[in-house]
């Protein structure tokens, strides 16, 4: 991990080599026009030195040699601009299935928390084979997420939420650097990002995670210790005083003002914390603003359980399948999608069911 | 050396210590309250070598901490004050204010066979406010340093450093208008000053240079002074903008400072192109090839240059989208320089080329600007700019441009000039072999950075993982030998004000007004007003006057 000289990084993400391939191309393009200017300068300062006997007679010339490396250079531009633009999508656009994990940024410091509820500071295990989508916030300054063996980077901003995903492919140790300045020790906000193949990732989960609660589950209890129940309950209920909030996580929410918002963490986020800012259409502003009341974590929790406020138990799969699959701690996943990806591990078993069952008959 | 020199370079000078500029009067009073162009070019040449030496010691600093992956000399605060320090001095306070404030101030008028400015009185005064807002940046490195870096990031500078964020932002600001009335001044001053037979196509390359980046002083600096005055506003008065906290937005921030800031690269760069276009032009004896689209790719690049500032904030949260949008912006935005690049190497074709220091430093500018110009092109792609942004490949890509490019334009623009602006020569030898070592220094010190930074390496990191150690070794080898290079020049030059020879009206035979009036000029600049009946580096006339 960075402690021998090298002079190409470690590549071990699905991107890596996407992007290697359009630097390699860019490094080659530049250093065969360095070199064309180069050796067009070098040679015409000494064809036409002061000593030499040439032919110096005036041509005037218009314009056409300009116009001709114009048209030349403008196809060659947006060809890089398309590759560069392709490469980006990828690396910016995470799969449905991906893995998720939270991330806490703070001066100077990684806060990780699995799906299931396993905690890490610095230092992240994630298996290969697998996406994972990090969904980050800031506690205090810009932060920004770095691993240069994924070729990926993300700001982690104060106020709201970014992510970032990549899919490891060798399992070994990868340096992640905050690679935003951010104060005084901002070249020690570095950790480690430590790949394992699926089935020593399913081993280390499995090794104290009972220990760490799942996020949903501190949700609830921070959901029940705030009784954002009292008015939070389906509108035919009495004191139905706030919008329900089952199904809510993806669902498009009317506004007051007449436009439509899509319920993504973002807008949850929003409207825990500051909820005048998006007012929803038929209700009052009646809520308190949890500004500077609950942390970011606790944000995250209740946004957890919320999520799993999101599907009605019909159509639930009978069994939890693949007990402990990352995906399977996130029931927010669209209820139509029952099926999860590859199994990995069985920890926390009950907790994610016992999650469910609470989070779906509240 | 002496001897040497003046038989190579001291033509026969026909006048006797005319009055000129310099010898008109003597007293301190008549250089801190003068109105004259040319004098106060020299008293920004006075600040703006200072303010390089001071931003060159911290560089040299921080480098020599740089050297071993821990801590040895420094603590991270003093490493981040130091960095802070560099950047806030260099950018603000040399490279801004440097080529327009000195060359530009002092060749102008000259070039477009002018008295003076339009408005002199103006014109000191941007030289007070530039001082002025760099007594603010000197009280602050005494006092304790701010650690913001230059870019002042929200919300780390508006709530978080505890720092002299507001001593510094005062200071910019201020310095700001400096920049402003200059750039006023500079476009008042080409629409209206110029001689009879002076017309906008027979400007030199060098004016319409400045031209350009008047323009983006005028209507880019005001955005900077909101944005210092918003974060001010926060710091100061708790009033939420850029803070989440406080329910402001911190990228909001990142939009306005860029929306300055990426144009402030091409007011670095552009008089630097204008000089280029000068000493290519006399050390070729040779028109500038396709001269009417240099002087509109430097209208170009001012109005594309006000597009383009998203590509800083490919991964700051900025919709894909719009990432899209910069990213082919500037693209566009390589073409004009490009065509620069192409049009400065083909002006050597059927060329009478000479090899003197200014001439070195414009062929070493063509390289390290090509390589600079070249990896924008990375950063402008977006799938390659999410892998090196803020590392180590946009120091080295900036720092090409800012300093492989505008220091080495100045440098060889003040060696061309300064027999016009002093009347006298420098040492021809001492300044070639420190041409010569600026370029070895310059790229030891900026290369290994490039591979530094798509190994993942950080910029703004004090201490720094061991594999990076080798690359970091020879950066800081290669900025002792640019240290020293630079130390060069500022000795021999300020020698030669005593004992270089003196100097002839055009000791480049080089063509433009500057060349027909005496050296040192008089006060006045011309005896008459010059009546213009010739084009922009008529070379091929002025060869047949003088050999024919």
């Amino acid at each position: 991990m960075n402690t021998e000289f090298q002079i190409f990084p470690d590549a071990a993400s699905t991107a890596a080599g996407k992007v290697d391939a359009l630097y390699l191309f860019m490094v080659v393009l530049s250093a065969v026009l360095s070199v064309f200017v180069a050796g067009l300068v070098t040679y015409l300062a000494i064809r036409y030195r002061r000593a030499n006997n040439v032919n110096r007679e005036h041509v005037d010339h218009g314009n056409t040699i300009e116009y001709i490396a114009m048209a030349i250079s403008f196809p060659i531009l947006m060809g890089i601009f398309l590759w560069g633009a392709k490469v980006c999508f990828f690396l910016f656009r995470a799969p449905e299935q991906a893995m998720p994990i939270t991330v806490v940024a703070k001066q100077w410091m990684w806060k990780f928390q699995h799906a299931d509820g396993r905690r890490e500071i610095d230092t992240l295990h994630i298996p290969t084979g697998q996406p994972v989508k990090l969904t980050m916030v800031s506690q205090d300054v810009i932060h920004s997420f770095f691993v240069p063996a994924f070729r990926t980077k993300q700001d982690v901003l104060p106020g709201r939420y970014t992510s970032v995903w990549f899919e490891a492919t060798q399992p070994g140790e990868y340096r992640l650097y905050c690679a935003e300045y951010c104060g005084t020790n901002h070249s020690r906000m570095i950790g480690k990002v430590i790949v394992q193949s699926p089935e020593d990732f399913a081993r280390w989960m499995a090794g104290d995670a009972a220990s760490d609660e799942p996020p949903a589950e501190t949700g609830r209890n921070l959901f029940e210790q705030y009784q954002c129940g009292t008015c939070h309950r389906p509108a035919n209920e009495e004191g139905a005083r706030g919008p329900t909030l089952e199904g809510l996580f993806q669902s498009r929410v009317p506004l007051a003002g007449g436009q439509t918002v899509v319920a993504d963490e973002t807008y949850m986020r929003e409207s825990i914390l500051r909820p005048a800012q998006k007012q929803v259409a038929g209700y009052q502003q009646i809520m308190p603003t949890y500004e500077g009341q609950v942390s970011e974590e606790g944000v995250m929790h209740l946004i957890a359980y919320i999520k799993t406020l999101g599907a009605p138990a019909a159509t639930k799969p009978a069994a939890a399948p693949a007990p402990g699959s990352p995906a399977a701690t996130e029931p927010a996943a669209p209820a139509t999608e029952p099926t999860v990806d590859t199994p990995t591990a069985a920890p926390a078993t009950e907790d994610n069911a016992a999650n469910e069952s609470e989070g779906n008959a509240p | 050396m002496t001897g040497e020199i003046a038989s190579t370079t001291a033509l026969p000078n026909p006048e006797r210590e005319p009055k000129n500029y310099l010898n008109a009067a003597w007293t301190v009073r008549s250089w801190l309250l003068t109105v004259d162009h040319k004098r106060i070019g020299l008293l920004y040449l006075a600040g703006i070598t200072f303010f390089f030496l001071l931003g060159g010691a911290a560089a040299g600093l921080f480098r020599l901490e740089l050297m071993t992956p821990q801590s040895d000399l420094m603590e991270s605060e003093t490493y981040n004050k130091l960095f802070t320090l560099h950047g806030i001095i260099m950018i603000f306070f040399f490279l801004v204010p440097g080529i327009p404030g000195v060359l530009g101030n002092f060749l102008i008028p000259i070039m477009i066979g002018a008295r003076d400015m339009a408005f002199p009185k103006l014109n000191l005064m941007s030289w007070y406010l530039f001082m002025i807002g760099g007594c603010f940046t000197l009280y602050v490195t005494v006092a304790g340093g701010v650690d913001t870096g230059w870019t002042f990031y929200t919300p780390y500078s508006s709530t978080y450093s505890n720092t002299y964020v507001m001593a510094t932002a005062v200071g910019i600001f201020i310095t700001g208008f400096s920049s402003i009335l200059t750039g006023l001044n500079f476009i008042v001053t080409v629409h209206k000053m110029r001689c009879p037979g002076m017309t906008w196509f027979r400007l030199p390359l060098f004016v319409w240079a400045n031209y350009a980046t008047a323009l983006i002083m005028v209507l880019g600096t005001p955005v900077l002074a909101i944005t210092i005055l918003l974060v001010a506003l926060e710091r100061g008065l708790k009033i939420g903008i850029f803070d989440p906290r406080l329910g402001g937005d911190p990228v909001l921030f990142q939009h306005l400072f860029w929306f300055y800031s990426h144009p402030a690269v091409y007011i670095m760069v552009l008089p630097a192109m204008g000089v280029i276009s000068e000493l290519v032009a006399a050390f070729s004896r040779n028109r500038i090839f396709g001269y009417k689209l240099v002087a509109f790719a430097s209208l170009a690049i001012a109005v594309l240059g006000f597009l383009v500032w998203g590509h800083h904030m490919f991964v700051s949260g900025q919709s894909l989208y719009a990432g899209m949008v910069f990213s082919v912006l500037s693209m566009l935005i390589a073409i004009p320089s490009a065509i620069k690049v192409f049009n400065w190497t083909l002006t050597l074709w059927r060329g009478e080329v000479t090899f003197s220091t200014p001439m070195l430093y414009s062929i070493g500018f063509l390289g390290l600007f090509t390589i600079g110009g070249l990896t924008g092109l990375f950063l402008a792609t977006l799938g390659i700019d999410v892998h090196v942004h803020d590392t180590y490949f946009v120091v080295a890509h900036f720092h090409y441009v800012m300093v492989g490019g505008t220091v080495m334009a100045y440098l060889g623009g003040i060696h061309y000039w300064w027999p016009k602006m002093t009347g006298r020569m420098y040492p021809e030898g001492w300044a070639r072999f420190s041409a010569v070592l600026v370029f070895v220094g310059f790229n030891l010190t900026f290369f290994p950075q490039f591979i530094l930074g798509y190994l993942g390496m950080p910029r703004r990191y004090h201490v720094y993982d061991e594999g990076f150690q080798v690359l970091n070794v020879m950066s800081t080898a290669g900025a002792s030998i640019l240290g020293i290079a630079y130390l060069f020049p500022i000795t021999y030059l300020i020698w030669s004000l005593k004992y270089g020879p003196k100097a002839p009206a055009n000791p480049w035979n080089a063509v433009g007004l500057e060349w027909m009036t005496s050296s040192p000029p008089p006060t006045e600049n011309f005896t008459e007003t010059p009546v213009v009946d010739f084009e922009a580096y008529e070379y091929h006339r002025n060869a047949a006057d003088s050999h024919g």
